[in-house]
């Protein structure tokens, strides 16, 4: 049993074992092993030249790593929070998502951004969003984010490995109270597969990240029978998986703490209104966060998506 | 050709500026702008910051607030530098510097409730020109610059102050806010605290350069070192910035060069990265005692009084939790309320929604 941010920690030193070109650079990751243990033993195993403690600085972080690429290396940037990787954006968008384009495809660019992200762990303003859309929505990046230490260490393995840039969310709020299995040694989880959380025929809840558990405890207090589908990836995305689990049960919720307007669950509630209209029996609702900046921490609670909210939802699209 | 690239070697570190001296063999000196009054006052102003700093790490013991930004150890900074303004000059803090508010008359509740995660913690800027405190590293140095840049621009007479450490000169919105406040003219200093850690990364592993007030040449401004430790020091070096602000001959950087006494915060565990002896060390000469002793050999400090200042502040403290511990749970309607001027109805939709959900909730 590890718990999810151990599963990364075993992850990185697979990969790093595996391929000796792939480096582990960001804030307080070598002597530290990282503010959340993430890299821990990494310094230690492989030297300090591929677990580096680099300069306070996102955008040279990620920058460096574009030209580490070019290199032959394949970087693995730490981004210490959610909100602190916004610097590196100019570095992702201008150059990350469009270097290979730039080259008509010639060369790769094999980099992982990885970052604990999400809410619910009272503390002070900016560490606690969630920005997966604005990743998502660049193009030329894939963008991966467990909810198990199983996929934790799978998705990231699938990441390194990848020839494109990906990053990969980790959902800090359950770091260390997700408990679960994990393959020994080498364990990949691709990309763009859904897994099916939780069976059920009536209606489907799609989520990610922590949102899982929400929707798993929402489904245990429902009335209808909940089947609830963890993304694991958001880019790519399993369509497969979506439209089969909606075209059983014909209704689908989406949960995600982010704020709604243009967030991801929009681009899933897209995605069943182009290809699953037929299938559907109601609206496709999204509980998520809202359009303002993440509260501070007294009255997060309200402005996360919680089982009760999940269950509002369903009932409204039950009763449709 | 390889010759015609030699670069000149590094300037020599600047000299560490020190006012107060040991009681021994280095004598002590004098700073202008400061009476004897103006000295005590000085004196009350760290020992309410140390007492806000100590007393805070308790309650976050007690669970009665949550991570904590300890500053143990650099009351002289930030003493030392607001001590050197007036009124009508702004201050701009980070985390660290997070009850640097205390100087301008903010109650402790204001401040102890920003860390409890209660919107009681967030304050009017104007108030008494002290902005927001800045979680990202670095990007309120912009911000100070354009607020004294802005200042110029309407004629007035204030100043700005900017707080970061030593890690935030190794991002690019230090260096585009030193840069704009330099080409502006800006009235701002720009003070590091260099305590020579950013978290677990140590100053050498951050920068190449000798000293971090070398940096100002490329900006075109005086760099300035001073011992960060020594709050006539801080508040000598602050007062010649101000003068050369309000003159229209733009920004300072003042380093002052100190050591970080405590954890990075409450989260953090030193000692897996940390030599603890040379931590022991460094807080054996830290600044409260070393301005005690020097206000003692001047005759200014009694016991009398350096008890009163600790009582007052320690009373100004019990206050301060009891006042924030009896703030009602915020309105969780707080979640839509302050974001915009003009909310968009779909979230003003929402926040019915959600409001009615809550209420059922309850009931
Ligand atoms: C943009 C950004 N990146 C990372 C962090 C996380 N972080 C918080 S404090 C800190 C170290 C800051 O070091 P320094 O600038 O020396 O200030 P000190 O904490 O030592 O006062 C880091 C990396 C952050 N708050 N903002
Ligand atoms: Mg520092």
């Amino acid at each position: 049993m590890k718990t999810l941010v151990e599963a990364v920690n075993d992850g990185l030193h697979t990969e790093m074992e595996r391929d000796p070109s792939v480096m582990v650079m960001g804030e307080d990751v070598g002597i530290l092993g990282g503010v959340f243990r993430a890299t821990a033993g990494l310094r230690e195993r492989f030297g300090s030249d591929r677990c580096v403690d680099t300069p306070l600085a996102e955008a040279g972080i990620l920058g460096t790593a574009v030209g580490l690429a070019m290199a032959g290396f394949r970087p693995v940037c730490e981004m210490q929070y959610d909100a602190f990787s916004y610097p590196c954006l100019d570095q992702l968008i201008c150059h990350v998502g469009r270097y290979r384009w730039r080259t008509g495809g010639a060369m790769e660019f094999p980099i992982t951004v990885r970052m604990p992200y999400g809410g619910r762990v009272r503390a002070p303003e900016l560490h606690d969003d969630s920005p997966e859309a604005y990743y998502v929505h660049t193009p030329g990046i894939k963008v991966a984010i467990p909810s198990t230490p199983a996929d934790a260490k799978g998705l990231l393995a699938a990441a390194i490995r990848d020839a494109d840039p990906v990053v990969v969310l980790e959902p800090k709020l359950i770091y260390r109270t997700a408990r679960g299995e994990v393959p020994e040694g080498e364990h990949v989880v691709p990309l763009g597969s859904a897994r099916v959380a939780r069976q059920g025929t009536d209606v489907t809840v799609v989520a990610y990240g922590a949102m899982v558990a929400v929707a798993e405890a929402a489904a245990e207090r429902a009335d209808a029978s909940v089947e609830v589908l963890d993304l694991r990836s958001l880019k790519p995305l399993d369509e497969g998986a979506l439209l089969e689990s909606v075209g059983k049960t014909g209704r689908a919720v989406v949960v995600a703490e982010a704020p709604r307007v243009a967030g991801f669950a929009a681009e899933v509630a897209a995605v069943l209104a182009e290809k699953a209209i037929l299938d559907l029996r109601g609206p496709v609702v999204r509980v998520t966060g809202y359009d303002v900046p993440y509260p501070y921490w007294t009255i997060e609670d309200a402005y996360l998506p919680s089982p009760e909210r999940v269950l509002a939802a369903l009932d409204k699209v039950m009763a449709f | 050709m390889r010759a015609s690239m030699r670069v000149e070697p590094s300037p020599a570190m600047p000299e560490l500026r020190r006012v107060i001296g040991d009681g021994e063999g280095h004598p002590d000196g004098e700073v202008t702008g400061l009476d004897d009054a103006g000295l005590l006052a000085l004196h009350r102003s760290m020992v309410l910051l140390r007492t806000y700093d100590e007393r805070s790490l308790t309650y976050h013991r007690q669970g009665r607030i949550g991570t904590y930004a300890i500053f143990w150890g650099t009351e002289a900074i930030q003493a030392g530098s607001v001590h050197a303004l007036d009124e009508v000059d702004w201050v701009f803090p980070s985390y660290r510097e997070s009850a640097i508010g205390l100087l301008r008359g903010m109650a402790p509740a204001t401040i102890l409730a920003w860390w409890r995660g209660h919107p009681a913690g967030w304050w009017d800027p104007r108030e008494r020109r002290v902005a927001s405190i800045c979680v990202p590293i670095a990007t309120h140095v912009p911000h100070a610059a354009g607020l004294a840049w802005g200042l110029r621009l309407r004629g007035e007479r204030g100043c700005a102050v900017c707080y970061f450490g030593d890690g935030a000169t190794s991002e690019g919105a230090f260096h585009e806010g030193a840069n704009f406040a330099a080409v502006m003219d800006a009235p701002l200093v720009l003070l590091c605290n260099n305590n020579q850690w950013a978290i677990s990364t140590p100053l050498a592993a951050q920068t190449r350069a000798a000293a971090l007030a070398d940096k100002a040449a490329g900006y075109g401004m005086p760099g300035v070192r001073v011992d960060g430790g020594d709050v006539l020091a801080v508040y000598d070096a602050t007062r010649q910035a101000v003068e050369r602000a309000r003159a229209g001959e733009g920004p300072t950087l003042i380093e002052a060069v100190t050591y970080r006494m405590a954890p990075h915060a409450t989260a953090d565990d030193p000692s897996l990265y940390i030599d603890e002896a040379r931590v022991e060390e460094e807080r054996r000469s830290e600044c409260v005692a070393r301005y005690e002793g020097y206000l003692r050999r001047r005759g200014l400090l009694t016991d009398e009084l350096a008890e009163a200042a600790r009582a007052d502040a320690l009373a100004a403290m019990r206050e301060g939790i009891a006042a924030a511990e009896a703030l009602p749970a915020p309105d969780p309607a707080l979640v839509f309320d302050t974001a915009y001027a003009d909310p968009p109805a779909q979230l003003v939709a929402e926040r019915a929604e959600l409001l009615r959900l809550l209420s059922e909730d309850g009931r």
